[in-house]
């Protein structure tokens, strides 16, 4: 008999006689103390979980977004900057990089990743990219990566700077499965990002910049 | 002495049949004792305060509970689910009785791919394979990414707790550590520090061919692989490697994806009291076609090692209930005391005395059982309810009952079974339940009470227990003829 076999075959025998246990699941327990009302209320408890863990968030508009994220790159003094094109977002880079000089070099992850490791581990300062949405409970962005932003495009660089629309916070993570439709619906890879990587490995202190970025930037926009 | 070895805590001769000697050691050690004591103290605090609500987390123990309960009153067909879901989306799934298979499965498909250099995010089954040593042994380098496996992987420890692995460090210490093995000039400042580690550790990532990681909740209706972390260094570890191999206990299977809002929630809050990890990842497939990074290949190792034992009673099955958040270490106070080396098993503290004995046997962690003074605050922090005091006794009974009494529950009875004190105890019980002999008996101990004998290492350290000068029946007697 193969491992699998023994092993399924000692659980069995285990459990003969047993009758599964029901599923008593209680929906309100994960969903009722983690609510936050209107939109407003959702950002207010996202803005404070994410801000205690050195997050930097900006309250824009989709009008205003670009011009400030432009002013940001600036003040952060990054030379590159790791953009996907295709998306609503890459295009108002576009615009905006086009009518503006004296912006830091956009770079595109259009290739695949054994193509380009060097560059993107030693060289890349910086990367922008979109959400599906954020949860207001833990102060967490939910990103599910694809072909057009990869994976490695929000760990990687050192600086990761993200879009959330104001109107796709949910109260909590159980909302967040629901209206993502998470259970039909599985990508490839699916994450929760709730702040700059860090560590407390050192005696409990909290160091930042652990593996992954070490500045999370949300712009965070209303109107939309 | 160099100067690295006045500041590495001693490292005990990691055996848990050591345990009593490994424990004596750790109680003269100042430095560690004051490590552990502050670490914990603000591990305790801060759980407390991220579950300040005692209904909110009370009702959701209990659903914890019944989450991981129902999971294992269906878990053949569970992992048969997992496995199909995981199949169906390219995932390769193996299966592990024991840790030689498992590191056998591992090292197979490191050669098949000519691998070289496995880096690892945190994984406590890979501990269990003892995998770094065996893939060295056959000519591979295995290294730890999470900061703390890092630091003590490097001074040749092993993780003294299972979330924070070198808790028992000092920053000085840490300093002194980089000093000595990676030549960087000494700093106990903890930024600098980090960073001289993630500097090192992401060329290791960039060169790696294979990463391991742990699992958190394998999910079987989705066919998911839950994996919480803060540092990045396992999605790293899962993203970057053209090949990822999780290793996890067969247990973790949970059965809707939904279970893992209220696990999670439970997980990280009674860990480091944080609402939440900085990654939470989700793994259902390894690189689809039009996708453009992340590993080509995705294997899941199922590891039974003992499981299927504790699995077999229904009391012991609660054991594997644990989530393994660490909170039962950070209360109990024996571990803040020792420290986790002491124990000299993979899982330390109140969770490990009730799992190590179905991976290694009672032989071979017979003091375990009784390391603890049954205070229950194990039981009261846990978040999915394991009555861990209640199965602490439960090995107690099984440690001494006689190695060939049947059935024989739990690999390795009797390993503290002595027919001097079995007959001690008979003994005992004829005086108790015989009046006569009891009168007798009670009678002589009171007159002869300078004679009592030195009762083990309890004289030791209290004054000898010497019987009253009258018995109790004699005091009623008198008290009630004085009335
Ligand atoms: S036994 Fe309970 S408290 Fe201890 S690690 Fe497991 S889940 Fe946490």
């Amino acid at each position: 008999m193969t491992a699998r076999e023994n092993i399924l075959k000692k659980l069995r025998t285990s459990l003969e006689g047993t009758t599964p246990r029901p599923d008593d699941f209680n929906v309100e327990l994960v969903t009722k103390p983690w609510s936050y009302g209107d939109t407003q209320g959702k950002i207010k408890q996202l803005r404070t979980m994410m801000e205690s863990v050195r997050t930097e968030i900006h309250q824009t508009t989709k009008a205003s977004w670009v011009a400030l994220f432009a002013d940001l790159l600036k003040q952060k003094q990054v030379n590159n900057l790791l953009y996907a094109p295709t998306t609503e977002w890459g295009k108002q880079i576009d615009n905006y990089w086009q009518q503006n000089t004296d912006l830091p070099t956009l770079k595109l992850y259009d290739r695949l990743v054994d193509e380009w490791k060097n560059e993107l581990f030693f060289e890349i300062e910086s990367s922008i990219t979109s959400t599906l949405g954020g949860i207001a409970a833990t102060g967490s962005l939910i990103v599910w990566p694809n072909r057009e932003e990869p994976r490695l495009m929000s760990l990687v660089p050192p600086i990761h700077f993200a879009i959330l629309e104001a109107s796709k916070i949910v109260d909590n993570f159980y909302d967040a499965q629901q209206k993502l439709n998470w259970v039909e619906n599985t990508p490839t890879n699916a994450l929760l990002i709730s702040g700059p990587s860090k560590t407390a490995d050192i005696e409990q202190v909290l160091a930042y910049g652990a593996h992954g970025p070490k500045e999370l930037i949300v712009l965070i926009l209303v109107d939309v | 002495m160099s100067n690295q070895d006045q500041h590495r805590i001693p490292v005990f001769d990691a055996l848990s049949q050591h345990f009593k000697e490994n424990a004596h050691q750790a109680l003269g050690n100042q430095q560690l004792r004051h490590n552990m004591r502050s670490a914990m103290d603000s591990l305790m605090t801060k759980r407390l305060a991220s579950m300040s609500d005692e209904y909110e987390r009370e009702h959701l123990r209990e659903l914890g509970n019944h989450i991981r309960a129902r999971a294992l009153s269906k878990l053949p067909d569970l992992l048969e689910k997992l496995e199909a879901n995981l199949t169906k989306q390219g995932v390769q799934v193996h299966w592990a009785e024991t840790t030689d298979q498992a590191n056998q499965i591992i090292l197979e498909i490191a050669q098949r791919r000519q691998a070289k250099h496995f880096i690892k995010g945190k994984s406590m089954v890979s501990e269990e394979l003892n995998m770094n040593h065996y893939l060295q042994h056959h000519g591979i380098e295995a290294l730890e990414s999470d900061m703390g496996e890092y630091i003590i992987q490097l001074d040749h420890e092993r993780p003294s707790h299972i979330i924070v692995p070198a808790i028992h460090k000092s920053a000085k210490q840490v300093g002194h550590l980089f000093e000595n093995k990676l030549h960087t000039q000494y700093t106990d400042d903890v930024d600098t520090l980090i960073q001289t580690g993630r500097k090192i550790l992401r060329q290791k990532f960039f060169e790696a061919d294979i990463g391991i990681s742990g699992v958190n909740f394998a999910v079987a209706e989705t066919g998911s692989l839950f994996l919480v972390e803060n540092e990045g260094n396992g999605r790293m570890s899962t993203t970057v490697p053209p090949v990822h191999i999780a290793i996890t206990g067969i247990e973790k299977v949970v059965e809707n994806l939904r279970d893992t809002v209220a696990l999670v929630s439970l997980l990280t809050r009674s860990a480091l009291g944080q609402a939440i990890t900085t990654y939470v990842n989700l793994i259902s497939s390894p690189r689809k076609a039009d996708e453009l990074d992340g590993p080509e290949e995705v294997h899941l190792v199922l590891l039974d090692n003992g499981r299927t034992q504790a699995f077999a009673d229904a009391q012991l099955r609660q054991t594997l209930n644990c989530i393994r958040c660490g909170a039962c270490m950070n209360h109990c106070p024996v571990y803040t005391r020792i420290g986790g080396q002491a124990y000299g098993t993979v899982y330390p503290g109140p969770i490990g005395k009730i799992i190590s004995p179905h991976l290694m046997g009672l032989d071979k962690t017979e003091d375990l059982p009784i390391a603890s003074t049954l205070c229950g605050a194990c039981g009261e922090v846990c978040p999915v309810k394991i009555p861990i005091p209640e199965l602490l006794r439960r090995l107690r009974e099984e440690d001494v009952r006689p190695p060939e009494e049947t059935p024989h529950t739990v690999k390795g009875q009797g390993a503290r079974f002595s027919r001097k004190e079995r007959l001690m105890w008979k003994v005992w019980k004829t005086l108790n339940t015989k009046p006569a002999l009891y009168r007798n008996f009670s009678l002589l101990a009171t007159r002869f009470r300078a004679l009592t004998p030195n009762i083990m290492a309890w004289s030791q350290n209290h004054s000898k227990a010497k019987p009253a000068k009258h018995t109790l029946h004699e005091l009623a007697r008198k008290h009630l003829g004085e009335q």
